[in-house]
C-alpha cells in the first residue's frame, strides 16, 4: 500500500511539474506584451520598458520559470499584472461565486438525477423508463450555452422575474445573491443531471442482477425495500465518483455559462486573464485547476486501492 | 422612521442630528427629499483606479473628476476649465506657466494639499521608471517648482498650446505621496467624492466628499455598477437597477428605450474617428488607385446602419464634425462600386484581390467588418476576417504593422497628427504632411491654425491614406429626472459632480 | 466483451437494425443533417452572406422561413450552411482524435512496458487539464479559426481513443487466437492490424459516434466564444453568440440554431446508442 500511495504521489509530482513547464512556454510564446496592453497606443518605450521591469518581466525566461515555480511552492502566487492585486485575493474573490454556483449545480442535479434513475432503472422498459431516458437524452444533447440563453429569454426577458446576468454578491444579502446564481446553476445542472441519471439506472440495473439482491428477495424484502436498501446503496459508489469528476469539471469548466451570464468566477477569470495577458493569473490558475483535478484523480485512485485490494499492483485505475 | 418625522419633537431632534452631522441622510423620507443616490453603469469594469498607471478608459470613467483632479479639468463641452489650479498666468515666450493653486483643499485621507504634491505627481509621471500611459503629455516641460506652497512654475522646452488641455487629462492628475502607490485599489484623490469600496466583477462605490474644498457634490451616493452585456443592461435599465447608462454598449436597444417615457434617450458625440485602416506600405495598397477604390466600395451610410443601427455620422476625413474646424469631404469618395473595379482594373487588380482584415473585439469593428468585407467582395476585393483581442491587435497591427485592413475608433481628442508621426500603424509617410504638422505646432493665431488644419484634412482625403467611416456615437440613457450628465463625450468620464434628481 | 464476427454484412445490419427505434431515429437525423450539408453546397434558399441591411431582424415569413439576422441575411441558409461547417470540424478533430489515438492505444497495448507507462502518463495529463480551457490556450496562442478550433478539438480526442484502444485491445491479447498467432511467430505489429484492430472496429464507431457529437458541441462553444469558425462564415454557435445581444429585439435568432445543435447531436447520440446495442449485445442487457 505504502508502495503504490508513493508512486501515485511521484506521478502526481511529475505530472504537475511537466504541466507547470508547458503552461510557462505557452505563456512565453503567447502574442501581446502585458505592458502594452496595460499602457495602450500612445505608451512610449521607455515607459513599456519600466512598467516591464516592475513586473519582472525583464528577466530571462529560465529566472522567471524558476522565480514562479519557487513561489508556488512555497504559496506565493505572485501579484496580477492588470489588477495589481496578489493572485490569491483574486482567487478568494471568485471562489466566493464558483464554489457555490458548483455547488448547487451539483446539488439541483443530484436532486433531479438519482430520483429518476432509480425510477427508471424499477420500471425499466415501462413508459416512465423510456420517458427518462428520452429526457436524458436531450439533456446531453442541448447545448449548455444555448440553455441558458433559452433561461434568460424566459426568466429575464419574457416574465422579467430573474436577472439575465451579473453577480449581486453574498454582502447584498443571500436571497439575491442566490437569485442572481439560479439561472446558471440550472444551466450548468442539466447536462450534469442528464449523464447522471443514466449513470445511476445502469448502475441500478447492474446491481439488481447481482446475488445479494437476488438473496435479499428471496429472503422475503419487497420489492421496493430490496431496490432501495440493497441495489440503489450499492449502485451509488460509481455514481460518486462521476459526481467527483463532475465536481472538478465544474469549478474550471464554466467558463462559457460564466460568459453567458457574465459571471465574475474563475473560468471568467482566466478567459479574461488571457485576453488582457495577465500571463500570472493564467498561470497560477491553470496550476491549481491541473492540481485539484489530479489531486481528485489521486484520492480516487486511493478510494478504489482501499475498496479493491486487486488494483494495488500499480495498474492504472482510471 | 415616518412617524418619528411626524412628530414636531422629533423632527426638531431630527434637524439637530442632522447640524451635527449624526443622523445618515437615509433618515429623510423620500417623499421629503429629491432621491440623493445614483446608480450608474459603464460596460467595461477597470482593471484598477489609478489613472496615472494604466491607460484602460473605464478608469477615467470611474475616477476622473470624481475622485481625483488635476491642475485643469475638461468640461462637458470639451473646454479646459480651472480646477486645483484656481488661476494661472503664461509667459511672453510661452515658456513659463505659473499656476495658483486652491487653497484649503485635502486630500481624503485629511492630509493637505499643496505645491509639492503637484511637484511630486508631475515628477513621478515624468520619472525614468514611470509608468504613466501617455507620459508624452508632459514632453514639453523642462522643469517643475514651486516657490512657496501655494504655487507651481512650470518651464517648458517649447512652447506647447496644448499644455492646459494636456494636465487635464486624467492621467495627469495630483496625487499624495503617502498614497500614490496604493490608488490602484484604494484611490485617494481630492475629487468631491470619496471611493468607498470596489466589489470586484460588479460594482464600485463612492459617496459625497464633506470636505470638499469647492462645491459639493449634490450627489450623496454614487454607485457605478459594471454590466457588460447588452441584454443584462437591457433588463438591469427596464427593471429600475440602474438608473443611467452614459455610453449603452448596444445601439440595437436605443429604439426600445426612446419609447419608454420613463427614460431620456440622449445621442451625443464622442472624439472617436472610426476607419477602416490601411497599410499603405503594403503590396498593393501602396498604390492610391487601390486605396481609392476601397473609399469608392464602402456604403458608409450601410455600415452605420448595419452596425450601430444608424446611430453615427459620417466623416470623410480623420477629424470630428463637431469641431469648429471641420471640412466635411464625405463627399469625396461617394459609394460607386463601378468605379471601385474599374479603379481596380487600371492598378491591374481586375481579376480579384485578396486582402486581411483584422478586427478587434468591439461591435463596431466586429459588425461593421462584416458589412465591409460583404460591399468589398461586390467589387471583386476578398477581405479574409479574423477577430483578434486587444493584446493581439496591439502586438501584430499597431506594433508590428502586420495586416492589410483593420477598423478601430480613434478615441482621442485632436489627433490628426498621429498621420505626421515616423511610425504609426498606417505606415503613411508623407513630407507635405509632416511639413504641415509642424507649421501647425508652432501656429498660434487659431485662424491660421483652423486653415491649416483644413489643408490637413483635405490632404488625408486626397491621399485617401484610409477609409473614413464614421463618427461613433454616445448612446446615453438615463431615468427621465436625472439631469447633469454629460451628453457628449469630449474626454472619457462620467463626470457625476453636477448630477442631481429633479 | 466483444463479438468476434468479423464485418456485419449490410444487409443483415439492416435485419437486425430496423426494428431499433433509436438507431432508426437517429440515422434518419444523421442523414438528414448530411443531406442539408451537401444541398447547402449547391442550394441555399438565399446567398449565405448576402447581406440586406434594411431587411434586418425581420420575424420568420414566407420570404425568410427562419427570419434575418442582424445584417439582413437569411437565416435558414446560413443554418444549412452551418450544418456542413459542423460536420467538416468535427470530422477532422474525430478524425484526428481516431488517427492517433488508436496507434497510441494500440502500441501501448502491443509493447507495455516504458511504451505504455508513457502513453498512459500523456493521457493523465491531457486529461488534468480542462479540455475547454486549453482548447481557449491553444486559440489564442494560434488565433482564432476554424482550423485551430479542429486542432484543439482533435487533441482531447486522443486520450478518449487511445484509452479506449488500449483496454480493449489488452483484454485481447489474452484471447487463445491471438496468443495461437503468437506462438506461430507472427509480429505484434501483424497480430494488432490482422486480429486486434478488426475486432475493437464496432467499438471504435460507437465511440466515434458518440465524439462526433461532442466535437460539435465543442465547436459551437468556441464559436460562441468568437475562438471558432471566423465571419462571414457561418457557424451556429457564432449566431447563437450574436443573438445574444439582440434577444430584447430578435429572440427567434436565439432559438433556431440552438435547434439545429440539438437536433444534430441528439441524432448522432441516438445513433451512437442505437449501434453499440446493434454491435455489442452484452451491454444490451443494461439498456
Amino acid at each position: 500500500m505504502a508502495v503504490f500511495f508513493l508512486q501515485r504521489l511521484t506521478t502526481l509530482f511529475i505530472t504537475l511539474l511537466v504541466a507547470s513547464l508547458l503552461v510557462f512556454l505557452v505563456m512565453e510564446v503567447l502574442p501581446g506584451d502585458p505592458a502594452a496592453v496595460i499602457l495602450g497606443v500612445n505608451a512610449r518605450e521607455d515607459t513599456l520598458a519600466a512598467l516591464r521591469a516592475e513586473m519582472g518581466l525583464d528577466r530571462s525566461a529560465w529566472e522567471r520559470y524558476f522565480l514562479w515555480l519557487g513561489g508556488l511552492l512555497t504559496g506565493d502566487l505572485g501579484r496580477s499584472y492588470t489588477y495589481g492585486v496578489t493572485v490569491w485575493e483574486l482567487v478568494a474573490e471568485r471562489i466566493g461565486l464558483s464554489l457555490p454556483l458548483a455547488l448547487m449545480a451539483i446539488v439541483l442535479s443530484t436532486v433531479m438525477a438519482i430520483p429518476l434513475g432509480v425510477l427508471a432503472a424499477a420500471r425499466r422498459n415501462k413508459a416512465s423508463d423510456v420517458g427518462v431516458m428520452g429526457f436524458t437524452q436531450l439533456g446531453i444533447a442541448i447545448p449548455n450555452f444555448w440553455f441558458a440563453i433559452l433561461l434568460i429569454l424566459l426568466f429575464a426577458v419574457h416574465w422579467q422575474i430573474l436577472p439575465a446576468g451579473g453577480f449581486a454578491g453574498w454582502d447584498a444579502g443571500f436571497w439575491p445573491a442566490l437569485k442572481t446564481l439560479l439561472l446558471p446553476a440550472v444551466a450548468l445542472a442539466l447536462p450534469q443531471a442528464a449523464i447522471l441519471a443514466r449513470v445511476t439506472r445502469s448502475s441500478v440495473l447492474e446491481t439488481l442482477g447481482e446475488d445479494y439482491v437476488r438473496t435479499a428477495r428471496a429472503k422475503g424484502l419487497t420489492r421496493r425495500a430490496a431496490l432501495w436498501r440493497h441495489a440503489v446503496r450499492n449502485a451509488l459508489i460509481p455514481v460518486v465518483t462521476i459526481m467527483g469528476l463532475q465536481f472538478s469539471f465544474l469549478l474550471a469548466g464554466t467558463i462559457i455559462i460564466e460568459n453567458v451570464f457574465y459571471l465574475p468566477g474563475l473560468g471568467r477569470l482566466i478567459f479574461q486573464a488571457i485576453a488582457q495577458r495577465d500571463l500570472i493569473v493564467v498561470k497560477d490558475l491553470v496550476i491549481l485547476l491541473a492540481a485539484s483535478v489530479v489531486v481528485v484523480n489521486f484520492l480516487v485512485d486511493l478510494l478504489y486501492a482501499v475498496l479493491d485490494p486487486r488494483l494495488r499492483g500499480g495498474g492504472h485505475a482510471l | 422612521m415616518k412617524k418619528l418625522v411626524a412628530s414636531p419633537l422629533a423632527s426638531a431632534a431630527l434637524a439637530a442630528g442632522l447640524a451635527l452631522g449624526l443622523v445618515a441622510p437615509a433618515l429623510v423620507t423620500p417623499a421629503l427629499a429629491a432621491k440623493d443616490s445614483l446608480t450608474l453603469a459603464m460596460p467595461l469594469e477597470p482593471p484598477h483606479l489609478d489613472p496615472t498607471a494604466g491607460a484602460a478608459a473605464a478608469i477615467d470613467e470611474v475616477v476622473y473628476a470624481n475622485i481625483f483632479e488635476g491642475l485643469t479639468r475638461i468640461d462637458s463641452s470639451g473646454a479646459v476649465k480651472p480646477a486645483l489650479a484656481e488661476s494661472w498666468t503664461v509667459s511672453g515666450d510661452g515658456l513659463t506657466y505659473t499656476f495658483k493653486l486652491q487653497s484649503g483643499v485635502t486630500f481624503h485621507d485629511g492630509s493637505g494639499f499643496d505645491s509639492a504634491d503637484v511637484k511630486f505627481s508631475f515628477d513621478r509621471a515624468m520619472a525614468e521608471d514611470s509608468v504613466n500611459a501617455q507620459k508624452g503629455l508632459f514632453d514639453s516641460i523642462a522643469a517643475v517648482e514651486v516657490p512657496d506652497a501655494g504655487t507651481v512654475v512650470v518651464t517648458l522646452k517649447q512652447p506647447a498650446g496644448n499644455l492646459l488641455f494636456n494636465l487635464g487629462w486624467g492621467d495627469a492628475v495630483i496625487v499624495a505621496p503617502e498614497t500614490a502607490a496604493e490608488n490602484k485599489n484604494n484611490p485617494v484623490g481630492t475629487g468631491p467624492f470619496v471611493f468607498g469600496r470596489w466589489v470586484k466583477g460588479d460594482r464600485v462605490e463612492m459617496v459625497r466628499n464633506e470636505n470638499y474644498w469647492g462645491e459639493p457634490a449634490k450627489l450623496a451616493k454614487a454607485t457605478i455598477k459594471i454590466i457588460p452585456d447588452p441584454a443584462a443592461a437591457t433588463a438591469a435599465m427596464l427593471a429600475g437597477d440602474i438608473d443611467a447608462y452614459a455610453n449603452f454598449p448596444a445601439p440595437e436597444a436605443m429604439a426600445q428605450f426612446e419609447a419608454d417615457p420613463r427614460f431620456k434617450v440622449v445621442i451625443g458625440s464622442t472624439e472617436g474617428e472610426t476607419i477602416l485602416a490601411i497599410n499603405n506600405t503594403r503590396g498593393p495598397l501602396s498604390d492610391i488607385r487601390v486605396r481609392r477604390a476601397l473609399a469608392h466600395a464602402v456604403d458608409r451610410q450601410a455600415v452605420i446602419d448595419g452596425a450601430m443601427f444608424g446611430y453615427g455620422t459620417p466623416i470623410g476625413t480623420h477629424f470630428a464634425p463637431h469641431h469648429p474646424a471641420y471640412v466635411d469631404l464625405t463627399g469625396s469618395y461617394p459609394y460607386d462600386p463601378e468605379k471601385a473595379k474599374a479603379l481596380l482594373a487600371e492598378a491591374g487588380h481586375g481579376d480579384g484581390l485578396t486582402l486581411s482584415l483584422k478586427l478587434p473585439p468591439p461591435s463596431y469593428a466586429r459588425r461593421g467588418g462584416e458589412i465591409i468585407a460583404a460591399q468589398l467582395a461586390q467589387v471583386g476585393v476578398e477581405a479574409k476576417i479574423s477577430q483578434v483581442e486587444w493584446p493581439g491587435w496591439l502586438e501584430q497591427v499597431f506594433k508590428g504593422t502586420d495586416y492589410d485592413l483593420t477598423i478601430v475608433s480613434h478615441t482621442e481628442p485632436m489627433d490628426i497628427g498621429i498621420y505626421g508621426r515616423d511610425t504609426y500603424y498606417f505606415n503613411y509617410q508623407d513630407a507635405d504632411f509632416k511639413a504641415l504638422m509642424t507649421k501647425l505646432n508652432t501656429t498660434v493665431d487659431e485662424t491660421a491654425r483652423y486653415g491649416l488644419l483644413g489643408d490637413a484634412q483635405k490632404k488625408l482625403s486626397a491621399d485617401s491614406v484610409n477609409v473614413f467611416l464614421f463618427q461613433l456615437a454616445k448612446h446615453g440613457v438615463w431615468n427621465k429626472d436625472v439631469v447633469g450628465l454629460w451628453e457628449n463625450s469630449p474626454v472619457q468620464a462620467n463626470d457625476l459632480t453636477a448630477v442631481y434628481w429633479n | 466483451m466483444l463479438s468476434e464476427a468479423r464485418a456485419v454484412s449490410l444487409r443483415e445490419f439492416w435485419l437486425r437494425g430496423r426494428g431499433q427505434a433509436n438507431l432508426m431515429i437517429g440515422l434518419a437525423v444523421t442523414l438528414l443533417l448530411i443531406a442539408v450539408a451537401v444541398l447547402s453546397l449547391v442550394w441555399t434558399p438565399y446567398p449565405i452572406n448576402a447581406i440586406d441591411i434594411p431587411a434586418k431582424l425581420q420575424p420568420p415569413s414566407a420570404a425568410h422561413w427562419l427570419g434575418t439576422d442582424q445584417f439582413g441575411r437569411d437565416v435558414l441558409s446560413r443554418i444549412m450552411a452551418g450544418a456542413r461547417n459542423s460536420i467538416a470540424v468535427s470530422l477532422v478533430a474525430v478524425g484526428i482524435g481516431a488517427g492517433l489515438g488508436v496507434p497510441l492505444g494500440a502500441l501501448a497495448a502491443a509493447r507495455r512496458g516504458w511504451v505504455e507507462e508513457v502513453v498512459m502518463r500523456f493521457n493523465d495529463f491531457t486529461f488534468a487539464f480542462p479540455a475547454l480551457l486549453s482548447a481557449v490556450m491553444i486559440t489564442s496562442l494560434f488565433g482564432p479559426g476554424a482550423i485551430n478550433a479542429i486542432i484543439a478539438i482533435g487533441i482531447f480526442n486522443i486520450p478518449v481513443f487511445a484509452r479506449l484502444t488500449r483496454g480493449a485491445a489488452l483484454s485481447l491479447w489474452q484471447r487463445d487466437f491471438v496468443l495461437a498467432a503468437r506462438v506461430a511467430g507472427r509480429g505484434r505489429t501483424r497480430i494488432t492490424l490482422d486480429h486486434i484492430l478488426p475486432n475493437i472496429a464496432s467499438l471504435l464507431i460507437v465511440q466515434m459516434t458518440i465524439q462526433f457529437a461532442l466535437a460539435i458541441l465543442a465547436e459551437a462553444g468556441l464559436s460562441y466564444l468568437g475562438l471558432g469558425t471566423q465571419p462571414p462564415d457561418p457557424s451556429w454557435g457564432k449566431m447563437l453568440n450574436e443573438a445574444q445581444t439582440l434577444m430584447f429585439l430578435a429572440p427567434q435568432l436565439a432559438i433556431f440554431p440552438g435547434l439545429a445543435i440539438m437536433a444534430t447531436v441528439l441524432g448522432l447520440n441516438l445513433l451512437g446508442d442505437g449501434l453499440r446495442d446493434l454491435l455489442d449485445p452484452r451491454l444490451r442487457r443494461l439498456r
